[in-house]
């Protein structure tokens, strides 16, 4: 549905700020397609081309065979966009708002309401406020409302959920999993690697590189080592020991336990080699790599 | 066109809901012009004048209730020593004192002539002129006072006077009210067209709401003449309350050609909307609009022939001056105003000012594809 090939985008007046480089992706028609980056990664770059804001410098984007460049007038009326900020009327009311978006694509709350009702009905009490005085979820909620409106085939979502508490945050991902069921398209950014799990299919991009696609468990299965955890009052000495490990190929601390990418060495090794240098490690497990495993491991290679 | 429709109702909503930009829009300018007009006078009056009196003669008395009976001048100080005078004007006591010599009148009467000497304060430098020149003229009125006193006998006046009467046409009591009302009314209109318009155009720049209109079926085209169309028709809101408020605290009569202010005003709005535009597509934020709105505002307005007369400009400064838009306008409005000019009169500067419109909304176009 949506196909990115070779996209490359620079800024600045010589090019020296690369955002995108050599991007390739592919979005299948009915999918729930995330986009998975820290901030700065060039997911908004690539967003704002695939929604026909930015011209790219180089490379093809087409959404339902029409290209993003030539065909922006016919993609615009297929496409809904949800920007990153917040992008409605704050002097408009919610109504005014919903209206007013409806009304400019030609049609009308009512037609497609059954896309919007569960969501909406949430939003109803607050009908008459305007949309500057709603809560951040709110806010969310509204702008979705408004991107859902003219029952686009394709909707992109920019960091929807950035800023969002982590019920709302759920709450948000389970509609988005309505509206795939209604044959909608989604593309979906977010810089929350537990986010990963809710998609049919995830590209990871970092520093305008897209670093691995595919479904979250394929993601998960092509992670290549053994990945170790140890919790440890003393984490920072442990890492820089199991570091200096011959056969170890990254230790990094996540959350409050140290991760250890290996291929040679098993659990009883890095115990012992802990014990000699007299840090009190717990238990070394082995565990099933996270996508933000799989995200730091590309990273690794990468750089 | 319905999407046309659309869009002006949303602009339209939004700017009645705003009450910033209604006070800007309609409290303002009928406060500006019912204050400022009384305060934007060039009219010197209360002009503080010493006497340095060094004779206290029977003419030197004669003189100064002269000068104290005018209404431009104020009788501040009064002395008899030299030295008091630029102390006066030190410590600003008196704008400007006149000193008469000792032995003034005996000199007049014997000798036939006698000299005054007078002292400016010419920091504020239309007060100095005015006040001396005022001074100038009461004293050769004194002047020929007296002398018709001493030559009143001879049948013929050896020295034929010539004097001259005159009439002020348009103007009859040249007042500047009348001269300054039209004026702030076209300043006035430049600020809603011109300047409210780019900063509309910023504002959605600014809180990304462009952003989310972009990926709508509207045009550009549709979005600019969406923001321009409703400042351009509350422009003539702002002249016609304007016309109203003139005549009413001014009693200016706008007269039967009133239709031409209006008819060049629409081609005006058109260019000074044009030139929000053109603003608009070089600053992102509020902010920097207003800073660049403010610096234009200021060239519009000293270099428009408001205040000074552009015949007096430096050249390089005249250029300007014909290329400023507010100039046509203020001129077109003193015109219709005060002198009841037609269609026909108006001619020259209908041209000057479709020309300069085009020129303006044709670069604001250009820039604006370049940019998105």
């Amino acid at each position: 549905m949506i196909s990115v090939s070779d996209i490359s985008k620079s800024f600045g007046k010589k090019g020296e700020i690369k955002a995108l480089s050599h991007i390739n992706m592919e979005v299948r028609e009915g999918e729930l397609f995330g986009l998975l980056g820290p901030d700065g990664a060039g997911k908004t770059t690539l967003f704002r081309i695939v929604t026909t804001l930015m011209l790219p410098d180089s490379g093809l984007v087409t959404v339902g065979g029409y290209n993003a460049v030539k065909d922006f007038k016919i993609l615009r009326s297929k496409l809904g966009y949800m920007p990153g900020r917040f992008s409605l009327y704050q002097d408009l009311t919610v109504a005014e708002n919903l209206t007013f978006y409806a009304s400019i694509f030609n049609t009308t709350i009512e037609a497609n309401y059954h896309l919007i009702r569960d969501i909406y009905v949430q939003l109803e009490p607050f009908k008459a406020r305007r949309a500057g005085a709603l809560s951040g979820g709110m806010k969310q909620k509204l702008a979705l409302c408004c991107a859902l409106i003219h029952k686009p085939e394709v909707l992109v979502l920019d960091e929807p959920t950035t800023g969002v508490d982590a019920v709302s945050r759920k709450e948000f991902w389970q509609m988005l999993r309505r509206l795939k069921d209604e044959g909608i398209t989604i593309l979906v950014s977010t810089p929350y690697m537990d986010e990963a799990s809710m998609c049919d299919r995830l590209a990871l991009i970092q520093q305008g590189l897209i670093l691995d696609q595919g479904t979250p468990d394929g993601l998960v299965s092509g992670f290549p080592d053994r990945l170790l955890s140890l919790a440890t009052p003393d984490i920072y000495r442990a890492k820089a020991i199991v570091e200096k490990i011959d056969g170890v190929d990254d230790a990094y601390i996540f959350g409050e336990s140290l991760h250890i990418k290996t291929a040679a060495l098993n659990e009883k090794a890095i115990a012992a080699a802990l014990a000699a240098h007299g840090v009190a490690a717990g238990e070394v497990r082995s565990i099933l790599p996270s996508i933000e495993d799989v995200f730091l491991a590309k990273m690794h290679d990468v750089s | 066109m319905t999407t046309f429709l659309l869009i002006l109702k949303k602009e339209f909503r939004q700017i009645f809901r705003d009450p910033a930009i209604l006070r800007l829009i309609f409290l303002m300018p009928v406060m500006q012009l019912i204050l400022l007009p009384f305060a934007a006078d060039y009219e010197v009056k209360n002009i503080k004048v010493g006497i340095i009196d060094l004779d206290h003669s029977d003419y030197a008395r004669q003189l100064i209730s002269k000068l104290e009976h005018s209404s431009y001048f104020r009788l501040a100080a009064y002395s008899s020593d030299h030295h008091e005078g630029l102390e006066w004007l030190e410590s600003e006591k008196a704008d400007l004192f006149i000193e008469i010599p000792p032995r003034f009148e005996a000199s007049l009467i014997r000798e036939n002539k006698a000299s005054l000497q007078l002292f400016v304060n010419a920091v504020n430098g239309t007060k100095g002129n005015l006040g001396s020149a005022y001074t100038m003229g009461i004293i050769q009125q004194f002047n020929q006072e007296i002398r018709k006193d001493w030559f009143e006998f001879p049948k013929f006046n050896p020295e034929p006077f010539i004097t001259v009467i005159g009439t002020s046409l348009y103007n009859p009591y040249m007042d500047y009210q009348r001269f300054m009302v039209p004026g702030i009314l076209a300043v006035l209109l430049t600020m809603t067209g011109g300047f409210l318009s780019a900063l509309n155009i910023v504002k959605e720049k600014e809180l990304g709401t462009i952003e989310q209109l972009n990926v709508t079926p509207i045009s550009k085209i549709q979005f600019i003449l969406g923001k321009l169309v409703p400042f351009w028709l509350l422009g003539f809101v702002i002249l016609t309350l304007g016309l109203l408020v003139s005549y009413v605290v001014h009693g200016i009569q706008p007269g039967t050609n009133i239709g031409n202010i209006y008819i060049f005003a629409a081609l005006y709005l058109l260019a000074i909307v044009g030139f929000g535009l053109l603003l608009s597509n070089f600053t992102s934020t509020q902010q920097q609009a207003m800073m660049v709105a403010f610096f234009f505002m200021l060239i519009f307005i000293l270099l428009s022939g408001l205040y000074t007369t552009i015949e007096s400009m430096p050249p390089w400064a005249r250029k300007i001056a014909y290329l400023n838009p507010l100039t046509y306008l203020v001129d077109a409005m003193r015109m219709v105003l005060l002198k009841g000019a037609t269609l026909r009169d108006l001619w020259p500067h209908i041209r000057v000012i479709s020309a300069i419109g085009f020129v303006l909304n044709f670069l604001a176009i250009y820039t604006y594809r370049k940019r998105s």
